[in-house]
């Protein structure tokens, strides 16, 4: 039935919390196997998307569709289709890597036998294989979230999120990670729905949305945002488009306050 | 069957970090052996149990309940964990019902509570209860009762809990009462009225009771009383649970 180009169809898509708008009115597509990314100030609204794409947080108003589903109406046919790296660790820290991914392989109803060789592919794609037995606990931050790409590639995801996955990483760790996930966009068409603070790993999107207060300001391929603004790199870009206004840190985390909050 | 593989999972996970703080599993036996055999051997004589049986041999049962009541407490209570550590969203954004996600939360805090009270049952033959293999059977369906009313419990409140901070207040005001007014520690034939009707509507009562009259052939009410409150509690306690879950964001 899915004949669509589109792998995300937002339409006005608003979320509020107690009053604050976090997300308002955007609207934007995504084609399938195309890298977007969705780049903005701390609290534009960008992991609030994040997670009403990914059906953690039901929009207040307007609608998203995810692989021709709607993210409201039918979440567990999203959920399917769809892998996520969270910005803050979702790792079982007593359990193997091996189990951690075991364990998500069974959430997923994958086939057992093809989770086990599954496991050996995603491992051996994030070099963790010969660690596999390793509680995650004993993981540096680096290796953890190879190994959250690892789960969150394990069940052949049409659309991978990826919000902020290199934050907090050393540039070499960061440039694997971006090995490893353009290796599997060019091998599986994957499509890819990122947010990152690094400019320079934007370059990399075939599309950019510039999102600030909760409204995408400008939507572009990187290459035509830089002609039209006369600016030679993307930050120049981006701190063109919102300003240099510092902005308060405790802003992207209105969903982790509204979270502890309610 | 993608919700049943979902279950089996989430029990085995419960299962393994079990398995991974074998520490946990002896230090949470202490409280129990300290109420049994201080307690129990203190007030042996003075304190008169039905049925002529010896004070230690009537409160066993209770503290067994008491085990499985604290050890279903804190494997529900884990969500609130998972929930700090990010662990509850990988699980939140898989395409399981949250029907599933809450039975196999269940049922993997009930079986390790299970486990824990057959621990304490080894104690036995100290306190000079005797077991059969039959009344072994018995006792471990009526632990899985009051491990699975729990836990239901246990999830309900860890689904409204956005911390671990508030957790010392859940213990004082909603676990401690729940034990003391089962009558785990004491014969229920001379309670004032006020302390009659506060054990009458304490789920655990029903639980503690039965298993008394499997282990030791003494119960207050009738079984199918019993079994009836102990399952009406635990359909209530499902509902309000999958309800919260379906409601969480």
């Amino acid at each position: 039935m899915d004949t669509t180009t589109e792998i995300i169809k937002v339409e006005n898509l608003k979320r509020k919390f107690n009053g604050f708008t976090a997300v308002d009115s955007i609207s934007f597509t995504v084609q399938k196997g195309e890298v977007f990314g969705f780049l903005g100030p701390n609290g534009a609204g960008k992991t609030t998307t994040i997670n009403m794409l990914c059906t953690l947080l039901r929009p207040t108003s307007g609608a998203a569709f995810v692989a021709g589903c709607d993210v409201a109406k039918e979440p567990n046919r999203v959920r399917k289709e769809i892998g996520i790296i969270f910005q803050d660790p979702s790792l079982d820290d007593r359990l193997t890597a091996e189990d951690n991914l075991k364990f998500h392989g069974y959430l997923y109803n994958m086939d057992h036998r093809l989770i086990e060789a599954r496991i050996k592919d995603v491992l051996t794609l994030v070099e963790l294989y010969d660690r596999r037995k390793d509680y995650v606990k004993k993981f540096s931050g680096g290796m953890k979230r190879r190994l959250e790409i690892a789960r969150g590639l394990l069940h052949q995801p049409k659309l991978l999120f990826l919000d902020e996955p290199t934050l907090g990483l050393d540039p070499q760790t960061r440039a694997h990670i971006w090995e490893y996930i353009l290796k599997m966009r060019q091998e599986h068409g994957l499509s890819i729905f990122m947010t990152t603070h690094y400019m320079q790993e934007a370059e990399v999107c075939d599309r950019v949305a510039i999102i600030d207060h909760g409204k995408i300001v400008d939507l572009d391929t990187p290459a035509n945002l830089k002609a039209k603004y006369n600016e030679t790199t993307l930050e120049g870009v981006f701190l063109k488009i919102t300003g240099k206004e510092i902005r308060p840190q405790a802003g992207e985390s209105a969903w982790t306050q509204w979270m502890r909050r309610t | 069957m993608g919700n049943f593989w979902a279950i089996y999972i989430l029990w085995l996970r419960d299962l393994k970090h079990y398995w991974y703080d074998k520490a946990r599993i002896f230090a949470s036996l202490g409280q129990p052996i300290l109420f049994l055999f201080v307690l129990g051997t203190a007030l042996s004589p003075s304190v008169a149990a039905p049925g002529g049986i010896n004070f230690s041999e009537f409160i066993f049962p209770g503290i067994i309940s008491m085990t499985v009541l604290f050890t279903s407490i804190f494997s529900a209570i884990s969500i609130v964990w998972d929930r700090e550590f990010g662990f509850l969203k990988e699980v939140l954004v898989a395409p399981v019902s949250r029907w599933s996600i809450v039975i196999g939360k269940a049922l993997g805090g009930s079986t390790v509570a299970v486990l824990q009270g057959c621990l304490m049952l080894l104690l036995a033959p100290l306190v000079g209860v005797k077991l059969s293999p039959l009344i072994v059977v018995q006792s471990v369906f009526v632990m899985f009762l009051i491990a699975f009313a729990i836990t239901g419990l246990g999830i309900v409140i860890a689904a409204r809990m956005k911390e671990m901070e508030g957790f010392q207040m859940i213990v004082n005001f909603v676990i401690m009462p729940i034990f003391f007014l089962s009558g785990a520690l004491f014969p229920m034939d001379r309670l004032p009225g006020w302390l009659l009707l506060l054990t009458r509507i304490d789920p655990l009562t029903y639980g503690v009771d039965m298993l008394r009259g499997v282990m030791l052939g003494i119960h207050s009410f009738p079984y199918i009383l019993n079994l009836a409150v102990m399952l009406a509690f635990t359909f209530i306690m499902f509902a309000i649970a999958v309800i919260e879950f379906n409601l969480a964001e």
